[in-house]
């Protein structure tokens, strides 16, 4: 109940600011109708829409780092959770009041991408739905990202933080906007090593209908996301407390 | 009965001795203020005494339940409105009041109840619907206000809550916590002397962590031989070199 109610105050919070909505669906789409349009001039089997759609959607969902991070770090600022410190809610109710709001956006976002990706000729197949539900431990590893910058940065630092280094960072180290095995030697270890890159993956194995090849890379998103998200709680609990 | 008990409550930040053994009974259902010149240490004694800030040494009782080792259960009983006004901004006044009682783990019907009977006793129908981002000073700290009676807290922290406001507006405030005092324990912190006088059953005044004196307005003007309680008060910091 409690989490309920923190939850359906964010949602409010995140859907009534009316740049979050416009920049988490804009976004994307201007990017894959601009990448789209650069295929059909000069051929990229890179920016073909199956292996580009999960790469947008995964880049979609640095937005959710964004918003998050803001979201958090200005309550953090505010004296709202002066008041809500004083009530009898625990580290884990602020945690999970976040993460809570920022699902159904993610799932929304990558609903979107794919009805623009088939108005722009995606082949319409069942694994399209896979590749929506692969994405759902993307988003929450993107959102704990933005959980734990919030909890540690003020919003200023969060834009610039989320905002500017993780979107270019995630991008440059997907496998999106070109082959991080072409560049090879430690610039692709450390994508191997880093989430972004097996998100992708995943992301392009579950819409090819490919399935025993998904988990390798799935596990190390789930891993990033379990990880990160218990140091997101552990810091907001020491941070509620600091002062004690 | 006593509704809060400090034992020697002290709290010290680095060199700085912010609240200095405290001793201090304050009888349920009285309104005490806490007055003193900035830095006296008054809101960190309404932070120590709702549980954001662990005293250093010592210890307080809220209704027999001590801050350090029932705090979840002093936060049920407490609420605390901030000195800045601790609303959610893009959320309606409703929702506001709705959201408060959902973090304090009401049910629908109950939410619903209180947030109309908290709306009428307000006088707060007519901008029940309007964001409480774009109210003014005076309707949001009653919100604010309202905010932190909505859960029936058995002891209720007011931290300057007229600061800023006009005098018609602090006028209508102070007909307002009038009217609380019948329900609930106050304590209040103001500079405005005139408020302290006018709504509190005690006073006391806090000097560099100490409290140095305590009684009514007439008592305190009494033992100064003042004209009035601006000059009592002037008289009593003013002997602790706090005003020169």
């Amino acid at each position: 109940m409690k989490t309920a109610a923190l939850s359906l105050r964010n949602w409010k919070e995140i859907l009534r600011d009316k740049l979050n909505v416009s920049f988490g669906l804009g976004f994307p789409l201007v990017l894959i109708l601009l990448l789209s349009f650069i295929q059909k001039n000069i051929p990229v089997s890179m920016f073909e829409l199956p292996q580009l759609t999960p790469g947008i959607i995964v880049f979609g969902f640095t937005f959710l780092s964004l918003f998050s991070g803001m979201l958090i770090a200005k309550d953090r600022s505010s004296s709202l959770f002066m008041r809500l410190f004083t009530s009898p809610l625990k580290p884990n109710h602020f945690v999970f009041s976040y993460y809570i709001p920022f699902l159904p956006l993610a799932f929304f976002q990558a609903v979107f991408t794919y009805i623009v990706a088939l108005i722009l000729g995606l082949e319409f197949s069942i694994h399209i739905l896979s590749s929506i539900i692969i994405s759902l431990p993307v988003a929450i590893m993107f959102v704990s990202l933005g959980v734990l910058c919030g909890t540690i940065f003020n919003d200023k630092q969060v834009g610039g933080i989320c905002g500017a280094f993780l979107t270019n960072f995630s991008a440059w180290l997907s496998d999106t906007w070109f082959d991080i095995n072409l560049v090879g030697g430690a610039f692709a270890k450390i994508a191997k090593a880093l989430p972004f890159y097996h998100a992708v993956e995943a992301g392009r194995y579950a819409l090819a209908g490919e399935y025993s090849k998904i988990f390798p890379d799935l596990w190390w998103v789930i891993g990033y996301a379990i990880v990160i998200s218990a140091l997101a709680i552990w810091v907001f609990g020491k941070k509620m407390n600091y002062d004690k | 009965m006593i509704a809060i008990k400090t034992i020697d409550l002290t709290k010290n930040y680095k060199d700085i001795c912010a609240v200095d053994s405290l001793n201090l009974e304050i009888k349920e259902g009285e309104l005490f203020s806490l007055l003193g010149v900035n830095g006296a240490g008054k809101t960190t004694t309404i932070k120590c005494l709702s549980c954001l800030s662990k005293p250093s040494t010592g210890d307080a009782l809220i209704l027999g339940n001590s801050i350090l080792k029932n705090e979840i259960e002093v936060k049920k009983l407490i609420s605390v409105s901030p000195q800045e006004t601790a609303v959610a901004p893009n959320l309606s006044v409703k929702e506001n009041l709705g959201f408060i009682c959902g973090v304090n783990g009401f049910n629908k019907s109950k939410s619903q109840d209180y947030t109309l009977k908290t709306i009428k006793n307000f006088d707060m129908e007519e901008i029940k619907n309007k964001q409480a981002g774009k109210l003014s000073g005076g309707w949001q700290r009653r919100l604010s206000i309202a905010m932190a009676i909505i859960s029936e807290p058995k002891i209720l922290f007011l931290d300057e809550p007229t600061l800023g406001l006009d005098v018609l507006a602090r006028r209508e405030l102070w007909a307002l916590i009038k009217d609380l005092k019948k329900h609930m324990t106050i304590i209040l912190t103001t500079h405005y002397m005139e408020e302290a006088e006018a709504l509190s059953d005690r006073i006391g005044i806090m000097s560099k962590g100490k409290l140095i004196a305590k009684g009514s307005a007439i008592e305190l003007i009494s033992q100064t031989r003042a004209k009035n309680f601006e000059e009592a008060f002037i008289e009593i910091a003013g002997k602790r070199g706090e005003i020169k």
